[in-house]
């Protein structure tokens, strides 16, 4: 869904223009055209994009156990159910922190990282690769890695605690902890590519203007908060709104890490639907939570897109 | 969701590719010998001793049965839960593999993804049939239909470390009530040692704690009322008084510090460590406990006693009332016909036997009694031929919804983050809902 909507938004205002271009060119000479390329990717879009979801809000009005096809209408009972579920609203607090946390902590962090490193200076190139390492490893494997960094007692935390002389802190068995630790998690697995995305944005921008504002007598700060943030405000409002959507997602860092234990304390959507749908075989109620993901996921991205990103 | 079904429309597309595939080798290959058979073999064993004795006897029967091939496949023990639903109705679907019985596999046999063994069971005056334990055929039958080849039986009693015990002053064979056990818990407390092992963090460890109170306090009568949607259901007394005591057990701090979000290799590492004292555990816990400790080697065998769940006084359930696995080997509709030849072959009174040797199972095959040589796995195949009520596990017995239920209350309530009252009615609502 994210790739989806990444490139239409990124297609959204040619296809406008070309439409409006494309009114002579006589059809006939772009229908061979259009049927030797259209089909294989209308054929693929139908087959893994707009019949599961179609499958998904049909499957979510029936208690089906996963094995042969749905038959126990059940109408609107699944979602009942789910929003009644307490660790249904946990995972939907967990998404909500889990993007607020992106926002507020993930980004300011990979911004400032990136003004330092945006320079050619030596040694920039092993630092950028050094922070950008964490978004290459695969989530599993960071998930795993992160499990044994806090273990409470092989861990390197039960060594570092051991070390100052505090008790070990068993961080992913605490209810209430567990979630930060979690965070802490997303936040060093991803701001590497938020860091890498605004490095980008300033290697871009026009040397000239920040120049000038040096010769008037800016002060660091205000070059920063006057010049390059406004200049980068296009790459902010997309490094917003990929955390965004990816967060909403976020599924394959959690597993390993917790499963969206202790007590469903870090459980997040996509997590509760495996968990509740999948691993208990109630494919209705998993498929219900899908919709409402679903409904979520669109509503979130057409509307950033509409009022922060409309004239990117 | 959305990657689950691609993912199945995946496998789809990849089974017409393989299809064609297969077509096109089955051309190629017309008119040479016997075509090869492979029986697909998935199971979820990970001690390195046990996988050489099914190799051994793959390996055997590979040599006596040419072109048939035994391909043995790994999940890990909850990713083979989460997958196999799906598993079963993909064409990658296994032709043998482990069950625990019980609703799952009542479950997958109602929705026709499995092979009904009733007929080859019976065959030829029911010869197959007869090489079992009558009791693990009727564990694994629902409503008159054999659902899986019976492989092993086991129960789940404590196991305890001898000298930590002796450390602490705390005789094991004096504990006969909960009473004496929470007493025994305290008094290693005091001692400063860790009372129990437990892997919360998976949940189904500590719900044998539940199961087993239960048992004892509400007896047969209560739990296949419960089970049955009868009287009041899960909400009975004693179903609540047992959640209760568990509750008291969890007001003890007696597991081991972050036992929530340990695993169960990871529970059974802290017990052969030497860092706590006792575990509920399967019948084959010596072995496991070696394999999952630091060192490999774990505690030493003659270090590592056994006794029952205690009873609970008053309770209608008896201390001889066990807890525990029936399991098998459940065969898929497309299975080769060779896989049924191989389950008998895997299950014979011979093999079991030599599996009973190797400390792996308490067989169900007729005539392998007598290779149960290790004194641990020997007492617990004595509990089990003096049971006066096996019970399956809880968690699958009642399915798989209800199932994870139970075990999300039972560690709920034991950490004191659920009353056991509120326990018993959610588990009465999810029984409810998966009735409609």
């Amino acid at each position: 869904m994210t790739t989806i909507s990444a490139t239409s938004l990124v297609r959204a205002r040619p296809t406008v223009r070309s439409s409006v271009r494309s009114k002579d060119p006589s059809l006939a000479r772009r229908l061979p055209v259009l049927l030797l390329f259209l089909p294989p990717a209308l054929l693929l879009f139908t087959i893994f994009v707009i019949l599961p979801m179609g499958e998904a809000a049909w499957y979510s009005l029936y208690k089906w156990d996963g094995y042969g096809l749905p038959t126990q209408f059940v109408g609107m009972r699944n979602f009942e159910v789910l929003f009644k579920n307490s660790a249904f609203l946990t995972a939907l607090k967990n998404n909500a922190l889990i993007i607020v946390i992106s926002i507020l902590i993930q980004i300011p962090l990979a911004i400032w990282l990136a003004m330092m490193l945006a320079h050619r200076i030596a040694g920039v190139v092993l630092f950028r690769w050094i922070f950008f390492l964490p978004y290459v490893l695969a989530e599993v494997a960071a998930g795993l890695i992160w499990r044994f960094v806090y273990d409470g007692d092989y861990g390197l935390f039960a060594s570092a605690a051991h070390l100052i002389g505090v008790e070990t802190p068993y961080v992913l068995a605490d209810k209430d902890l567990a979630i930060y630790a979690v965070l802490a998690v997303v936040v060093w697995k991803y701001f590497g590519f938020h860091m890498m995305l605004f490095i980008a944005g300033l290697q871009s921008l026009d040397k000239s203007v920040l120049e000038a504002a040096e010769i008037d007598g800016a002060s660091g700060w205000q070059r920063f908060r006057y010049i390059t943030l406004p200049l980068l405000g296009s790459t902010v409002r997309l490094s917003v709104f990929f955390a965004v959507v990816g967060s909403l997602q976020l599924f394959d860092l959690i597993m390993p890490l917790t499963g969206g234990g202790p007590f469903n304390a870090t459980q997040t959507m996509v997590t509760f639907l495996f968990n509740f749908g999948v691993a208990r075989m109630q494919v209705g109620l998993g498929s219900a939570v899908g919709v409402v993901l679903f409904v979520i996921c669109v509503t979130l991205a057409f509307g950033y897109k509409r009022i922060f990103m409309r004239n990117d | 969701m959305f990657d689950h079904m691609k993912a199945e429309a995946l496998l789809r597309s990849r089974f017409i590719a393989r299809s064609a595939a297969t077509g096109l080798a089955l051309l190629i290959a017309a008119g040479s010998a016997a075509a090869d058979t492979t029986v697909k073999w998935l199971h979820l064993e990970i001690d390195p001793n046990y996988l050489a004795v099914w190799k051994k006897i793959a390996e055997k029967y590979e040599a006596e049965h040419p072109g048939v091939k035994i391909e043995m496949q790994f999940l890990e023990n909850e990713a083979f839960k989460a997958k196999l639903p799906t598993l079963l109705q993909s064409s990658d679907a296994p032709d043998l593999f482990f069950s625990w019985g019980g609703g799952v596999l009542k479950q997958q046999l109602a929705t026709g993804t499995l092979m009904d063994l009733t007929e080859a069971m019976k065959a030829k005056d029911g010869a197959w049939l007869k090489s079992y334990n009558p009791a693990s055929i009727n564990g694994l039958s629902f409503d008159g239909k054999i659902g899986a080849v019976p492989y092993k039986m086991g129960t789940v009693s404590f196991f305890y470390n001898k000298q930590m015990f002796a450390k602490a002053g705390v005789d094991a064979a004096s504990i006969k009530s909960w009473d004496d056990y929470l007493a025994a818990v305290k008094k290693l407390k005091d001692a400063g040692i860790v009372p129990i092992a437990g892997g919360g963090g998976e949940k189904w460890p500590i719900h044998f704690y539940w199961s087993y109170l239960v048992m004892r306090d509400g007896g047969q009568k209560v739990f296949d009322a419960a089970k049955n949607g009868q009287g009041e259901g899960f909400n009975d007394p004693a179903i609540i008084k047992a959640g209760e005591q568990l509750a008291e057990l969890g007001k003890l701090e007696p597991f081991q510090p972050g036992y929530l979000g340990a695993t169960w290799p990871q529970a059974l590492g802290v017990f052969g460590d030497g860092k706590a004292a006792m575990i509920l555990g399967f019948e084959n816990t010596a072995a496991n406990q070696r394999t999952n400790s630091g060192d490999a080697k774990g505690l030493d065998p003659d270090n590592i006693g056994r006794f029952a769940f205690p009873a609970v006084s008053g309770g209608a359930g008896a201390i001889t009332d066990t807890l525990g696995g029936l399991n098998g080997w459940a065969v898929t509709k497309k299975a080769p016909p060779e896989t049924l030849d191989f389950l008998a072959y895997l299950t014979n009174a011979e093999n079991e036997g030599e599996m009973a040797k190797a400390g792996m199972l308490i067989p169900v095959a007729v005539g392998a009694e007598d290779g149960v040589t290790n004194p641990l796995m020997h007492q617990a195949a004595e509990q089990l031929a003096h049971s006066t009520w096996h019970q399956n596990f809880f968690d699958q017995d009642l399915g798989p919804s209800v199932g994870r239920v139970v075990n999300d209350v039972s560690v709920a309530i034991v950490s004191g983050q659920m009353r056991p009252a509120d326990g018993a009615q959610q588990i009465q609502e999810a029984f409810e809902q998966d009735q409609l």
